[in-house]
């Protein structure tokens, strides 16, 4: 009785879900996109052109407009195209789950750290942005991710949870920030044990609130992933560290006060070795495959895509039912390793997803189904041209 | 013009006591008889005590500890007036010290500090309550919110 009458509203949440696309971008001196202005869909673009057309770059683009830096992790001073100013800029009418936006990001030349502007004023993005734009993207670089250090797998999803809480990215560099500032005091001439306390407190307590948002992440992107049927295959996913083993069995506040224990043992350790002993910087996301069982990083190239795509995937699901911004997705080159019907659902997957989704490939024929929802834009080192 | 501000800069001091800025040394509230030698606001910068100051609640006394501890800037225990503010809370007979600092992670570190130097000394160790936005200044408080802050305090763990 509660599920009949309660799906009436969870349709309408679906019909009207909150979502982000971007349908007019002015760039200014970026990459060798130099200047140029593109009006766009709401709904999927495929962008199509030889390698080293500037297909990457204009995901990239894109990508910058959500705080953070962006797919390729570059500098700031890196993306401006050559021979300029130094500077770049890039401009968006964005269409936001509560109506237009403008978002303005870039480089003033000389700078180190871009600046963003919403709807014509200064913003700190970390905070202000996540909830009306986020951006997700898969590229050839995550191809290996699961072969990656775990420094690769944190930070993707890290990423994931930082589209949706505003909060999350502030709490990480937080932590980051105390991390180096015990660095910095162990390596000192003769560390002030009191203050490697107040440090090592603050340590703790970050660690374990880090630590829960990502195990109550990672369960509840589980659950979806794991109930994948269809062409992609199910996952299972979850975190493996000492952190997390500690918090599995002990209350909050007990695991707070073993991590400070910990970190105050590990002192002469961690001043020789750098960083710290024990801490959500530690830890691993784990994904095996739920079919065979296999672990990720052992499965064929081809299955890892797969396994990849099922994620993000189920990640944008995640957020649709859990009443979310559902991001801008971008997926370079991701349909390079999917077989035949994998991509036919991966393309229904797009066509039905309430925000923008942007791919790319070298030639426009494998997206031929996509011909009456797509626009297609033909890169050409650096011009475009709409598809005719 | 330029001479009137001489002169200004030539008559501001800094209390040998606080910290703080005034004509006179030790200042006019180091020197006021009718403010509250039992409890000691500790704060970061001058700009802060002005700043709780203006907001009219507190009737204590100062200690203006001139940073905070931030070892990427190079500012540790001994670059800030630590030990003075430990003399004081013993010469001056405080039982509470309240912790106005911002809530930064150098703000929040240094309060945990100065806490656990406290220790053992029989003070009341107390931190500004909830209302102070994480990342938050205190000079850059409006003065209902430090007051409220204020009057929320709690004894520091
Ligand atoms: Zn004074």
């Amino acid at each position: 009785m509660i599920a009949s009458a309660s799906a009436p509203a969870a349709a309408d949440a679906f019909s009207h879900p909150p979502a982000c696309a971007a349908r007019r971008l002015q760039l200014t001196g970026f990459r060798n996109l130099a200047d140029r202005r593109l009006d766009l869909p709401s709904g999927p673009v495929v962008l199509y052109g030889d390698n080293g057309a500037g297909k990457t770059n204009l995901l990239e683009a894109v990508s910058m407009l959500a705080p953070g830096r962006g797919l390729r992790r570059a500098r700031a001073a890196e993306q401006a195209c050559n021979g300029g100013t130094g500077g770049w800029a890039i401009h968006a009418h964005m269409e936001g789950p509560d109506g237009p936006h403008t978002i303005a990001t870039g480089l003033e030349p000389g700078q180190e750290r871009r600046r963003f502007r919403l709807d014509g004023r200064d913003v700190a993005a970390r905070e202000e942005l996540p909830g009306i734009i986020g951006v997700i993207w898969l590229t050839p670089a995550e191809d290996r991710l699961f072969q990656d250090p775990p420094a690769e797998r944190r930070r993707f999803l890290d990423r994931l949870i930082a589209t949706d809480d505003p909060a999350y990215a502030g709490l990480t560099s937080r932590y980051e920030r105390r991390l180096r500032e015990r660095s910095t005091v162990l390596r000192s001439g003769r560390p002030d044990a009191v203050w490697l306390d107040a440090l090592e407190a603050g340590l703790a307590a970050d660690a374990v609130a880090i630590a829960a948002v990502r195990a109550e992440r990672v369960q509840s992107l589980d659950r979806v992933v794991a109930a994948a049927g269809g062409p992609f295959p199910a996952v299972r996913l979850a975190l493996a560290g000492e952190l997390e083993a500690l918090l599995e069995d002990r209350p909050a506040l007990d695991v707070e006060e073993a991590v400070a224990a910990r970190l105050q043992a590990s002192r002469e350790v961690d001043r020789e070795a750098g960083g710290a002993s024990i801490g959500p910087h530690r830890s691993d996301l784990v994904a095996i495959d739920a079919e065979t069982g296999t672990a990720a990083a052992r499965c064929s190239t081809g299955r890892q895509k797969a396994l990849l795509v099922a994620i993000v995937l189920g990640e944008i699901a995640r957020k649709r039912q859990a009443g979310s911004l559902v991001p801008i997705l971008l997926l370079d080159e991701a349909t390079a390793h999917l077989d035949e019907p994998r991509r036919q659902a991966l393309f229904d997957r797009i066509t039905g997803l309430p925000g923008q989704t942007w791919l790319t490939g070298t030639d426009h024929a494998p997206f031929a189904p996509l011909r009456d929802q797509a626009a297609f834009l033909h890169l050409h080192r650096g011009d475009l041209a709409d598809h005719v | 013009m330029i001479r009137t501000l001489e002169t200004c800069r030539a008559q501001v001091r800094r209390c040998s006591l606080c910290g703080n800025l005034d004509a006179t040394d030790p200042c006019a509230i180091c020197s006021d008889g009718s403010r509250d030698g039992a409890s000691l606001c500790v704060v970061e910068e001058v700009e802060d005590l002005w700043a709780v100051e203006r907001a009219g609640f507190f009737r204590g006394r100062y200690h203006v500890l001139g940073g905070r501890l931030s070892a990427l800037d190079g500012i540790g225990p001994d670059e800030l007036r630590i030990g003075e503010m430990l003399a004081r809370v013993q010469a001056e007979g405080v039982q509470e010290v309240v912790l106005g600092l911002g809530a930064t992670v150098e703000g929040q570190t240094t309060a945990h500090y100065l806490a656990e130097r406290l220790q053992g000394l029989g003070v009341a160790v107390t931190g500004f309550g909830r209302g102070v936005p994480v990342g938050g200044e205190l000079n850059f408080l409006d003065e209902g919110t430090l007051a409220a802050a204020y009057r929320a305090r709690r004894p520091f763990a």
